[in-house]
């Protein structure tokens, strides 16, 4: 089955991303591409506590996630491919295709950003990498939960 | 009130700062609670505010979901500092209790205040 969502949310497992869209994408599963997480155990056992037992939390670097996700497509149960920056993402698209869409959930202020939404900051390089991702045929869009209104690419500019 | 731990309650839009009025307008402890919200942060952004709201002293650190960004601040946190501790499922009975009792070691306040909050869960 192909994974259900590309997530881009710099709060990584979190209620937006476990409840918000868990519950209507009815997860089995949720992989976070982080390579801190992946490499830190007390981390990977933190995000794991976050995670009601009926959803399967994975963990991977971006090395273990491109040679994983054909596997994860395969995987009969609806799955969320989550990772914690633009690059991680980009490095997915790029590396794994097809990425048809990517979800940019959450990205918030830090030195360089400029808001773009609320809930979505973004650095000049930022906004250049996903139109870059976007011109090689991925639409990107922002949506923080199912019930918002998704708002495209060209939106954040 | 000023003695002992700090509680620090931190939760989703504006429901840490509504526990805290409640809690000050009921115990009548104004300052010993202070009120954290996750509204539009990052991990670096709430775990500034946590880190920010604890100080240099102990503290409870009381959350209202056992997942997400407010508790996986804390846990940072706490991970780093044993005078912090971490309550998940903050309600307004457990911090009613622990206004009163900040005086106890932090791990012995956060058992306390978890017992106490769990004691007023009922189906009445």
């Amino acid at each position: 089955m192909p994974i259900a969502l590309y997530r881009v949310d710099d709060r990584l497992v979190h209620g937006q991303v476990v409840i918000g869209w868990g519950k209507p994408l009815d997860l089995g599963f949720i992989v976070l591409v982080d390579d801190g997480v992946f490499a830190a155990e007390w981390e990977r056992d933190l995000y794991r506590m976050g995670v009601p037992p009926e959803i399967e939390l994975r963990f991977a670097d971006v090395t273990e996630a491109l040679r994983q996700l054909p596997a994860w497509r395969a995987d009969p149960r609806n799955g969320l491919v989550l990772t914690g920056d633009v690059q991680t993402m980009a490095a997915l698209v790029r590396g794994a295709p097809p990425i048809e869409r990517v979800n940019l959930g959450g990205l918030h202020h830090k030195p360089g950003r400029i808001p773009r939404l609320p809930y979505i900051y973004l650095t000049a390089d930022e906004l250049e990498l996903l139109r870059s991702l976007a011109a090689n045929g991925t639409e990107i869009t922002a949506q923080d939960l199912p019930t918002s209104a998704p708002v495209a690419l060209e939106g954040l500019a | 009130m000023s003695d002992g731990m700090r509680g620090v309650v931190v939760a989703h839009g504006g429901l840490a700062a509504a526990l805290v009025e409640a809690a000050e307008r009921i115990g009548g402890a104004a300052g010993a609670l202070v009120a954290v919200s996750n509204t539009e942060c990052g991990r670096d952004e709430i775990e500034r505010r946590v880190t920010e709201a604890v100080g240099d002293g102990p503290a409870v650190v009381f959350v209202d979901m056992p997942c997400g960004s407010c508790f996986f601040a804390a846990m940072r946190l706490s991970r780093a500092r044993s005078d912090v501790q971490v309550v998940t499922g903050v309600n307004l009975p457990m911090l009613l209790d622990f206004v009163h009792h900040r005086t106890l070691p932090p791990a012995d306040g956060a058992d306390r205040a978890a017992g106490k909050g769990h004691d007023a869960i009922r189906h009445a």
